[in-house]
């Protein structure tokens, strides 16, 4: 079997890991920060520092609201907004639209066929034992086949900017991804902060992102659905630290929030308890890990889900979004597979590349990443958030020693891929305006059709000369405007 | 709506009444025992302080003798007193967490600076120097929540249900104390009562912001009987056990109305409760016991509670 991407990733060439600068380019500022550019020359020499802390200040006041909703382990934690936004330009929007449209296909392609007669399996483009053995496959969902194919209805695809034309993607999240709140909210504080920077330029809107999720959301009521679907979002509950998110995006689309509590399960059909009586749900939008979604069919000791949600579901009376077993597309050690999907499934090239990527379950991957920790990425195959990984170059000798050690024990566990020099955006800082690495979270929508909000969440590793964007781990994150052409 | 939401604004509006009435309390409380030192009786006030709290039993729980400091621990502080002070914002406060998208920005926002002061108080510093002005604030912090509910909330099933918990809970409040302080209510055979007597009657007045309403709707020198007419039957006066029902009972066929008139047990009842108070006069309740029938209002706004429950929360 071939190796899914050819040869083995060149790594450790150079060690500049400076990256792309996306404002300043060759010399000169690029034609789409031009006018961030002119609007931070003519900026009173002190506004920027009065906008930041006004910003800080209103995200406390906001932030006061993220907090209250993160107790419970995460307490009192807001995530920084820097006020420079971050500019795409209307071709380069549209070359990474097509490249989405074109993964999240593919994926969702993928899961049906996974779940169905396995043909990618039989061909031998992937290992079998890599899915069916696999924690994220649900032999629960063999044969089910959901409206419009679609499994991920709601994809976060993280994508990393290497040069001019150089998009990758360096994860997808196919489960229950979040950030789409902050993308909205950031968007309402450059409105409040600056009023009139966005009338001067054309900058997309991404306001009817909760209007094209519940369009979305109705698209795939199920079969048995009588009427008008009725929508709700499933929550862990108020101490689920994206419990803020739940909560808006829930309010913006005007369906009912609930937990498993409120909902209970009759001849098959979900409903929850209103006061007027029970009234019956078709669509959930699920913001509970599969895991936790039905104690009859998965983790017995859930107190989240509900008893019997996934007998309704299989009975074709409730739509799930996203749909069970979802999580087989996006596991790292799947990841390496997709440009093969693409090519398997739609019979196209793949608009957006991978990121060259090591198995350490491999014998010769395992060996080489070894010999090469210096200049390699080192993540677990199941995690995320950026904990338990190795950055090579910005690490000390004894913690890749140690880190060796367990990729001995346990290597089919991680996977490795060489540093990425992620580009940068011009960002606020101490010392006043400096480049900082940024990565991009678009929110691809699937239902009877794929819609895209034009932008994403922009995530920007605020620590100078830093690579790792996660919230969890001291990242920011910046409004992001797509230019209209 | 959702059973859980509406159980959740229920409770919302009854916890933060009732951090309202226990500050009420407290305040009197603080101003008899004071009086009493002087009198000879105060261990005695800062007893039905926490009867009429209904805080006795947790108390003797915890403490087995009364005074001044260890009341004031348990009623404002203790987070084993479900009722104190901090337990009810607090618990009012999650409620309001749980249903964050039914609540105006006005009400979460009164809520959540309530929430965020308290957690910097310091309690040694209240109990030495400034009780008085932190019971005083607990009042105003209730106000500032309903005039925001009252105003800003749309007049559907959601308001609804959050009036009917601000009134359940000033009924029962209202009953219990009244309840405790019935005897300086009842008919005596001397002309007057003692100067103590007075005070109770001052006092009673006080705890419901009442003491000028009394003035201005009997102009007459404060007489036992009107008192205890003033705090049941009288409509004007909003705190009244009338003034209550009314509210509840009004509210609850607005539910009805709301849902196609389905009804059930917990708006007969409401009715007649509503109505007993209504056509009922206080000689008669007088002589029938005044004790006994307090009693029985506090047992039947508990059932109240119930089928309210039964119907539209579970």
């Amino acid at each position: 079997m071939a190796r899914p991407e050819g040869e083995l990733p060149a790594a450790g060439q150079g060690t500049d890991l400076s990256g792309f600068d996306e404002m300043h380019h060759a010399g000169a500022c690029r034609a789409p920060y031009a006018m961030i550019r002119d609007w931070l020359e003519d900026l009173p020499p002190d506004l920027l520092r009065r906008k930041h802390e006004e910003a800080e200040l209103l995200f406390r006041r906001v932030g006061v609201t993220f907090a209250v909703y993160a107790e419970g382990g995460n307490p009192e934690r807001t995530i920084p907004f820097d006020i420079i936004p971050r500019v795409l330009d209307a071709d380069e929007w549209m070359f990474l639209e097509r490249g989405l449209r074109q993964r999240v296909r593919a994926l969702n392609a993928f899961l049906v066929d996974i779940y169905q007669g396995r043909e990618i399996l039989r061909a031998g483009r992937i290992p079998e034992a890599l899915i069916l053995m696999n924690a994220g496959f649900r032999p629960e969902m063999q044969d089910f086949m959901p409206v419009h194919g679609a499994y991920t209805h709601i994809a976060g695809i993280d994508i990393v900017r290497l040069g001019p034309r150089e998009f990758c993607v360096l994860e997808d999240n196919c489960r229950v991804p979040s950030g789409a709140s902050y993308m909205l909210e950031n968007r309402e504080a450059t409105m409040r902060l600056f009023p009139g920077l966005l009338g001067r330029h054309r900058v997309a809107s991404v306001s009817h992102y909760p209007e094209d999720l519940l369009d979305t959301l109705r698209s795939v009521a199920p079969p048995h659905c009588p009427g008008e679907p009725t929508v709700a979002l499933l929550t862990p509950g108020a101490f689920n630290s994206a419990y803020y998110e739940h909560s808006f995006l829930a309010d913006e689309m005007g369906v009912e929030i609930v937990e498993g509590a409120d909902l209970f399960i009759e001849d098959n059909i979900v409903f929850m308890r209103t006061t007027e009586g029970p009234r019956r749900i078709d669509v959930l939008y699920r913001r509970v890990d599969d895991d936790f979604l039905d104690p009859l069919t998965f983790r017995p000791d859930s107190t989240l889900g509900v008893p019997g949600l996934f007998g309704a579901y299989r009975a074709g009376n409730v739509a799930l979004a996203n749909a069970v077993g979802a999580g087989i597309a996006d596991d790292k050690s799947v990841y390496p597979y997709v440009p093969e999907m693409i090519r398997f499934y739609l019979g196209e090239a793949p608009l957006l590349a991978n990121v060259p990527t090591f198995d350490c379950g491999r014998a010769e991957d395992l060996a080489y990443v070894l010999a090469h920790l210096d200049a390699l990425v080192v993540k677990e195959a199941r995690g995320s958030g950026g904990y338990g990984m190795l950055i090579g170059p910005q690490a000390s000798r004894a913690e890749r020693d140690v880190f060796a050690a367990r990729l001995r024990a346990c290597p089919g566990d991680y996977i490795a891929q060489p540093t990425l020099a992620l580009s940068t955006c011009p960002t606020y800082v101490e010392s006043g305006i400096a480049p900082r690495h940024v990565d991009l979270r678009p929110f691809v929508l699937v239902g009877k059709e794929i819609r895209i909000v034009p932008g994403g969440l922009t995530r920007v590793a605020l620590r100078e000369g830093s690579l790792v964007v996660n919230s969890s781990q001291g990242g920011g994150t910046k409004d992001t405007w797509v230019l209209d052409a | 709506m959702l059973s859980r939401t509406a159980d959740s604004l229920f409770w919302l509006a009854r916890y933060i009444e009732r951090a309202e009435n226990v500050a009420r309390i407290l305040t009197v409380g603080h101003r008899m025992a004071s009086l009493a030192y002087s009198l000879g009786d105060a261990g005695n006030e800062w007893h039905s302080t926490l009867r009429a709290a209904g805080c006795e039993d947790g108390f003797f729980g915890k403490y087995e003798i009364v005074e001044a400091e260890a009341v004031i621990a348990y009623m404002v502080f203790d987070a084993d007193n479900p009722s104190s002070v901090f337990s009810c914002l607090e618990t009012a406060r999650r409620n309001a967490r749980a249903v964050r998208t039914a609540l105006t920005v006005d009400m979460w926002e009164a809520l959540n600076q309530t929430w965020m002061r308290l957690r910097d108080l310091d309690p040694a510093a209240i109990i030495a120097h400034g009780l008085i002005d932190f019971l005083d604030w607990v009042k105003e912090r209730s106000l500032l929540f309903n005039g925001a509910y009252a105003n800003t909330m749309l007049r559907n099933d959601a308001f609804f249900f959050t009036r009917l918990g601000t009134f359940l809970e000033r009924a029962d409040s209202t009953a219990r104390l009244l309840d405790v302080k019935y005897h300086v209510l009842l008919p005596r055979d001397e002309e007057v009562g003692g100067a103590l007597d007075y005070y109770q009657w001052q006092a009673i007045l006080r705890s419901v912001s009442a003491l000028r309403s009394y003035h201005w709707i009997y102009h007459d020198r404060l007489q036992p009987w009107l008192i205890a007419e003033l705090l049941l039957l009288r409509p004007e006066m909003p705190r009244s056990l009338r003034a209550c029902m009314e509210q509840i009972a009004r509210h609850l066929d607005l539910l009805a109305d709301a849902y196609g008139g389905k009804r059930g047990e917990c708006h007969r009842l409401s009715g007649e409760m509503y109505a007993r108070l209504r056509f009922g006069r206080i000689e008669d309740i007088f002589q029938s016991g005044l004790h006994e029938f307090l009693v029985a209002f506090l047992d039947q706004t508990a059932r109240l509670g119930g089928e309210i429950s039964r119907l539209y929360l579970m």
